[in-house]
């Protein structure tokens, strides 16, 4: 009982000192922000005073709305886009028969697991031809297309764990499958649908790779992390705290969000990973 | 759009009917029809209804890039101009390109940093933690997953502040009487690679930490009981009873693990871009070069052919090793 005891502290110990080191490298960037300009706030003590003016250097020097909206715009129309494409083939995959299933789940599971890279090449000469490049569509579209496996496995794993009774007794009282879809499994289905629509909200926001390649050249239409990568490109001549507030910018909105959803990130995370 | 996706799929089931049994044609043929008519007979259209604007999308922009991307990799083409056919040459220079073999095996130095200890770190946490209650556990959980919320370029930023010449790794150095150690560690040629590793360290540590504690708060506790009984001490009850009951997760974190560190561009790009030298380069790294800098497209594409077939058979090969045991 002993030993289990300081085995215990121990293991907390060590748990405490994790998250120490999960929290101290934004927490420094941080400070840093929160520090005078030009002041080098080495992240072991507290700055002395609080100032924003790295944060309006940054704002003014292009991290401003822009990139914060394009990125809102860009995920919230991800979402949107692929909730309605992935709850219904989820929900046919999972309820109707069909010939070739199989071969469309395993064509599906492959965008899972296959890495961006495989795509890019060819995608950005398509929508360059399509006049798509360095417009908001252009970066909308595939990235719907990317996050379909994924969804549509989410959405297909939560209609199979739906009782098959109550799909039969809404067909016997008439219900169409679209009717039953709409009336009986989508209520339903919302903590689910919600769960998910967070993650690829996480997983848009963030996106680099795509933006770098399909909107590379028009500032207005660019990214947060993108308009982030491009900014502290050029830190050669700019101050590590207007770099450091630029990084705050943008990862603010995905923190707040995390400190309000937080359990249903992590939770929906593990078990995205476990359908994985 | 209707028109076109749905006799597409239904050629590709004709395909896959005719295909084996050709030879056999009389019975085929009943076969076929009776396909065909229960096609006609509305039996499946309506699901079809269902797939085709997720069908639509992904075709478009996932699988057809795809296939492209195979077609590319057979010419030498700079993007512009027409292509020259050049069929396999792209993939035989990429094997005798020592600049991509080099950067595999950073890949590969990238897979222990990434995936071998922060799996590592998170068995040796839930070896010592089990049989025991986490008190705190979910907040640790939520303080754990920080860096996994966070964007990529935003980790990146922060680490190279980390290791920024002034940052606070090197004041920490001076502080504790190290001085003659400091250096910009992102752009010194002998810990560029070890110093974007232990990013990717962290990155993924929190995670497998969180799916570990997890996975061992549901061993029951009868097994270590019987464990104890039968002798065991800490060590071999961690290899007897929590390793095999934590089969799934290490499979689920090795994965997840592994692929991000094989296709790991946002991470190097953002804080080396391969530098300094080529000390840090990927073959993700290369392929965007390639792709949209240096206009070797044709060797991008093919170097993105391998890398995706090497995805592939990792995340394969790891749930092969996995349900194998299973079964």
């Amino acid at each position: 009982m002993h030993v289990s005891r300081r085995q215990s502290a121990i293991g907390h110990a060590i748990l405490i000192g994790a998250a120490c080191v999960a929290l101290y490298p934004f927490l420094s960037v941080l400070l840093l922000a929160l520090g005078e300009p030009g002041a080098r706030t080495s992240g072991f003590s507290l700055p002395t005073s609080i100032s924003f003016a790295n944060f309006t250097e940054a704002w003014d020097r292009g991290l401003d709305a822009q990139p914060l909206l394009s990125s809102l715009l860009v995920a919230t129309s991800v979402v949107i886009g692929t909730l309605v494409m992935a709850v219904l083939a989820g929900y046919a995959f999972a309820v109707f028969p069909f010939p070739l299933k199989g071969v469309f789940l395993v064509l599906l599971l492959a965008g899972l697991v296959m890495p961006y890279e495989a795509t890019v090449i060819p995608l950005y000469y398509q929508l360059k031809d399509w006049g798509l490049v360095n417009t908001y569509a252009g970066l909308i579209l595939p990235q719907i297309g990317l996050s379909l496996p994924f969804a549509i496995f989410w959405m297909r794993t939560f209609f199979v764990s739906t009782p098959a009774a109550l799909r039969e007794a809404a067909s016997v009282d008439g219900a169409s499958r679209l009717r039953t879809l709409r009336s009986v499994l989508l209520p339903m289905a919302l903590p689910a649908i919600g769960t998910l629509a967070t993650l690829l909200f996480l997983f848009a926001w963030n996106e680099f790779l795509l933006a770098l390649v399909l909107v590379p050249d028009d500032a207005s239409v660019q990214t947060a992390p993108l308009a982030l990568s491009f900014f502290s490109g050029n830190r050669r001549n700019s101050d590590p705290g207007v770099t450091a507030a630029a990084a705050v910018l943008v990862a603010l909105p995905v923190l707040i969000a995390y400190l309000a959803l937080q359990r249903r990130m992590i939770s929906g995370m593990l078990a995205g990973a476990v359908k994985e | 759009m209707s028109t076109l996706s749905t006799p597409r799929s239904g050629t590709a089931g004709a395909d896959t009917g005719a295909g084996p049994g050709a030879g056999a044609a009389p019975a085929r043929r009943v076969g076929a029809s009776g396909r065909v008519r229960a096609w006609a007979s509305r039996q499946y259209w309506p699901s079809f209804l269902y797939l085709l604007p997720a069908a639509v999308c992904y075709g478009l922009f996932v699988l057809r890039p795809l296939g492209q991307t195979a077609w590319i990799s057979l010419f030498e083409w700079d993007g512009l101009t027409v292509g020259r056919w050049t069929g396999l040459d792209n993939y035989g220079e990429l094997l005798g390109d020592s600049r991509i073999l080099a950067a595999l095996g950073h890949s590969l130095v990238f897979v222990v940093f990434y995936a071998v200890l922060p799996v590592a770190i998170g068995l040796a946490l839930a070896g010592l933690m089990s049989r025991m209650r986490v008190r705190g556990l979910s907040f640790f959980r939520a303080v754990l997953f920080v860096p996994q919320i966070l964007a990529t370029v935003v980790v990146a930023v922060s680490w190279r502040w980390v290791y920024d010449i002034d940052g606070p790794l090197n004041a920490a150095l001076r502080a504790v009487g190290l001085g003659s150690l400091t250096r910009a560690w992102l752009g010194d040629y002998a810990t560029a690679l070890p110093a974007v590793g232990l990013v990717g360290t962290w990155v993924m540590f929190g995670l497998c930490m969180v799916l570990f504690l997890a996975g061992v708060q549901k061993i029951p506790t009868e097994l270590y009981e019987s464990a104890r009984l039968d002798g065991c001490g800490p060590v071999r009850e961690f290899f007897t009873v929590t390793l095999p009951a934590l089969r799934g997760e290490i499979a689920i974190a090795l994965v997840l693990t592994v692929t991000y560190a094989l296709r790991n561009f946002d991470l190097v790009w953002n804080t080396t871009a391969g530098g300094p030298g080529e000390s840090t380069s990927v073959p993700s790294v290369f392929i965007y070069q390639g792709a949209f800098l240096t206009r070797e497209v044709g060797a991008a594409s093919a170097l993105s052919v391998c890398l995706t077939v090497l995805v592939l058979a990792v995340t394969a090969v790891i749930m092969r090793l996995v349900r194998g045991k299973e079964g």
